[in-house]
């Protein structure tokens, strides 16, 4: 699904990732750890296309080269990015921004647009399996949500558009127990043998709801260490100095 | 065609010209051609006299010029004051009978004005250049007792009405471009809605500069009589040429007791090349006078086109309990420049403005708001509220917001906000993130932006307005 090999980026001359490889097959969950500053958000934000990288390394995603799609080709061909901090968009209705998002990626795929009252259905449904409640909908975009409401929003977007390879940037940053407990819900509902996930996170807490395949540690731009759920458990007793 | 003409056609589709014989007033301004026009519309003598008067007037007065955006001095002799096709002057106007260059014209507008074609539930007067060259309806508002026809034929069939309150609202006298345009008016359309009728359907006029080198001098008078309503729509396009054409309007709206006037304006005149060549300087005074008690003025414009766009459409609230709205949206890319706002003036007591006003400027474009808010020493209870947000997209253009406040009269409120914020870098990563293109997230995000001032657009418009919206900003972001 998504193959990375000796990825480095940098910003105004500082790297960030340094020679980073990492292959992710269809279907596995893979969770990177790190400290502040190790790279994880560039991470993201390089996969999904931002600019203003100065980029060197190959990435494999879907059989293409990622680095010849622009940010929305990638976005059509199933790579997703749940923000760190999602953006407000003033005047924008949220179930409006849902609704042209998901049928600009339907159209892509040569699928049938959805009306007004195809998408409402699909929408409603999918906020009360993640118990979001549907009033954010007719608010504008992310503007004046709290921190919680604004990732539910993430992963209610998510589930909407059901990609093939979602990205999870701290999304569980800041949320309380309940709102863990709605991504967490979010990611497992969606997961099955063909869809993938990077999950970036600071903490464990995450992770005893996501069981991830592959646990990773991010350190000055590279991946220290790899292993399995045991190494999210022992970084969160000993920290990351003793890596 | 050349490949670059064509994709300049791609980019304002309006910007055809039709092949047409004109009949034209020699070129300049002087008494002989004003004669010309007003013999060429069969006026009568009380016409031509209030002309000349205003032509007297003209001579002393100068083009104003605390506007921000400048302009190379006009040579008023060397533009020809009025031009219309052959055969559409003086004769009995029958659809029929219309040159079927015209009717095509207005087809590739979109606004057929053949019967099966029509538009439903909408009346239209088609003006082109200097004449009106149809009206549709006529037969079915005239059972309602409601007129609506080209000013020209107003001033034959109804010249009490038109006498009484032409120059009521904005008189001879009253500056520049408006004693210009009252001295050589061509056409433009007449409202009269009766005592207590809904006007049936939705009025709309259609405004086309076709002939070069041509000022268009539109001129309209809405009047609604004492618990009637109206709703009023007018679109303009013109070709592209490399020149600068004026199109210096008045408008004049009078709402008596109980009355309600709701004026929209979507404003497609040819903006001027990317490089900011040619494109119409659209100079227009429109003002409403809300007369009678608890009557209601409502502005809404959408203001796309034109190299300068430089008007305040403005409310009189003169009745106790009136009501005055202006909303507008004002876009400009490239190097087109707009000064434009309202003057929201209270003279009754208990009456209320609000202006929602959102400016939008991209490329090297520059956009203005400028308003005043005038309360009288009578007005008590008054209120205003205006709010005033500007949107940048890049980093080349600008946007400015002067409001004036004049308030004689402590007992009333008046609010004013105003925001300027740009289209970020992050927001639009957003949206392409989630599947948009450039072109769709910048659309997505002004359409947004504008909300509160579509909606006040008559539902047949809205979208059309939302797609000009978007088409007007297409390439703004690289």
């Amino acid at each position: 699904m998504l193959e990375i090999n000796n990825l480095s980026a940098k910003v105004d001359k500082k790297t960030i990732l340094n020679g980073l490889s990492l292959k992710i097959k269809p279907g596995e969950v893979h969770a990177i750890m790190g400290p502040n500053g190790s790279g994880k958000s560039t991470l993201a934000n390089v996969l999904s296309g931002k600019k203003g990288y100065e980029i060197s390394g190959k990435v494999n995603y879907d059989d293409k080269d990622l680095f010849e799609l622009a940010i929305e080709e990638r976005a059509h061909r199933g790579l997703f990015l749940a923000f760190q901090y999602p953006l407000e968009i003033p005047g924008v209705n949220t179930s409006n921004f849902l609704k042209t998002s998901l049928n600009a990626i339907r159209k892509s795929n040569g699928k049938k647009q959805l009306d007004a009252l195809e998408f409402l259905k699909i929408v409603k449904q999918k906020a009360s399996e993640l118990k979001i409640d549907e009033k954010i909908l007719h608010r504008q975009l992310n503007v004046g949500f709290s921190g919680g409401e604004k990732k539910k929003n993430e992963i209610l977007q998510m589930s909407l558009i059901e990609p093939k390879m979602a990205i999870l940037d701290e999304t569980d940053s800041g949320l309380d127990i309940d709102a863990l407990k709605i991504v967490a819900k979010g990611v497992n509902a969606l997961r099955n043998k063909k869809r993938s996930f990077l999950i970036i996170t600071h903490y464990q807490r995450l992770l005893d709801y996501i069981k991830p395949d592959f646990v990773h540690v991010l350190m000055k731009g590279k991946i220290a260490k790899s292993g399995c759920m045991e190494l999210a458990e022992e970084l969160e007793k000993a920290g990351y100095e003793k890596i | 065609m050349r490949e670059k003409e064509i994709n300049k056609l791609k980019d304002y589709k309006y910007g055809f010209t039709t092949d047409i014989e004109n009949i034209k007033a020699p070129k300049g301004l002087n008494k002989e051609v004003i004669k010309f026009i007003s013999e060429a519309k069969n006026e009568p003598k009380w016409m031509l006299e209030w002309r000349m008067k205003a032509y007297e007037r003209l001579k002393n007065l100068k083009e104003p010029n605390w506007q921000k955006p400048k302009y190379p001095k006009i040579n008023y002799q060397n533009i020809y004051y009025y031009s219309a096709p052959k055969g559409t002057s003086n004769k009995p106007k029958s659809i029929d009978e219309l040159d079927p260059k015209i009717l095509e014209t207005y087809k590739k507008l979109g606004i057929p004005l053949q019967e099966q074609q029509r538009l439903n539930g909408i009346a239209v007067d088609a003006v082109f250049d200097s004449v009106s060259v149809a009206t549709t309806f006529k037969d079915k508002l005239n059972e309602v007792g409601v007129i609506f026809c080209p000013i020209s034929e107003a001033i034959q069939k109804h010249p009490d009405l038109v006498k009484k309150y032409l120059g009521t609202v904005i008189p001879i006298t009253d500056h520049y471009f408006a004693t210009l345009n009252s001295a050589v008016f061509t056409d433009g359309s007449f409202v009269y809605i009766p005592k207590g009728v809904r006007c049936p359907m939705e009025l709309s006029t259609y405004f086309r500069i076709n002939a070069s080198q041509t000022g268009q001098f539109e001129r309209t008078l809405i009047i609604a009589d004492e618990g009637s309503y109206v709703s009023y729509l007018e679109g303009c396009t013109a070709p592209m040429r490399d020149e600068n054409q004026l199109h210096a309007a008045n408008v004049e709206l009078i709402a008596l007791d109980d009355a309600e006037i709701k004026y929209s304006t979507v404003q497609n005149w040819y903006p001027g090349d990317e490089d900011g060549k040619g494109g119409i300087y659209n100079f227009v005074t429109k003002r409403g006078l809300c007369k009678g008690k608890n009557s209601k003025i409502s502005w809404t414009q959408v203001e796309t086109g034109s190299a300068i766009t430089w008007k305040y459409p403005s409310c009189i609230l003169r009745g106790d309990n009136s009501v005055g709205e202006f909303y507008s949206i004002a876009i400009t890319n490239n190097h087109q420049k707009a000064d434009t706002g309202t003057k929201m003036t209270h003279i009754g007591k208990n009456t209320k403005s609000k202006i929602i006003s959102k400016g939008i400027s991209a490329g090297y474009a520059d956009n203005t708001y400028r308003g005043l808010v005038d309360i009288n020493k009578n007005a008590n209870n008054s209120r205003n509220y205006t709010q005033c947000d500007s949107l940048l997209i890049g980093n080349k253009c600008g946007a400015h917001t002067v409001p004036y406040i004049r308030n004689k009269n402590s007992l009333t409120n008046v609010e004013h906000e105003a925001t300027t914020s740009k289209i970020s870098d992050e927001q639009l990563f957003y949206c392409n993130q989630r599947g948009l293109n450039q072109e769709e997230a910048v659309s997505l995000i002004v359409n947004g932006f504008c909300k509160e001032v579509l909606q006040q657009l008559p539902m047949e418009f809205a979208v059309e307005a939302q797609k000009l919206v978007s088409i007007s900003l297409e390439g703004s972001v690289g």
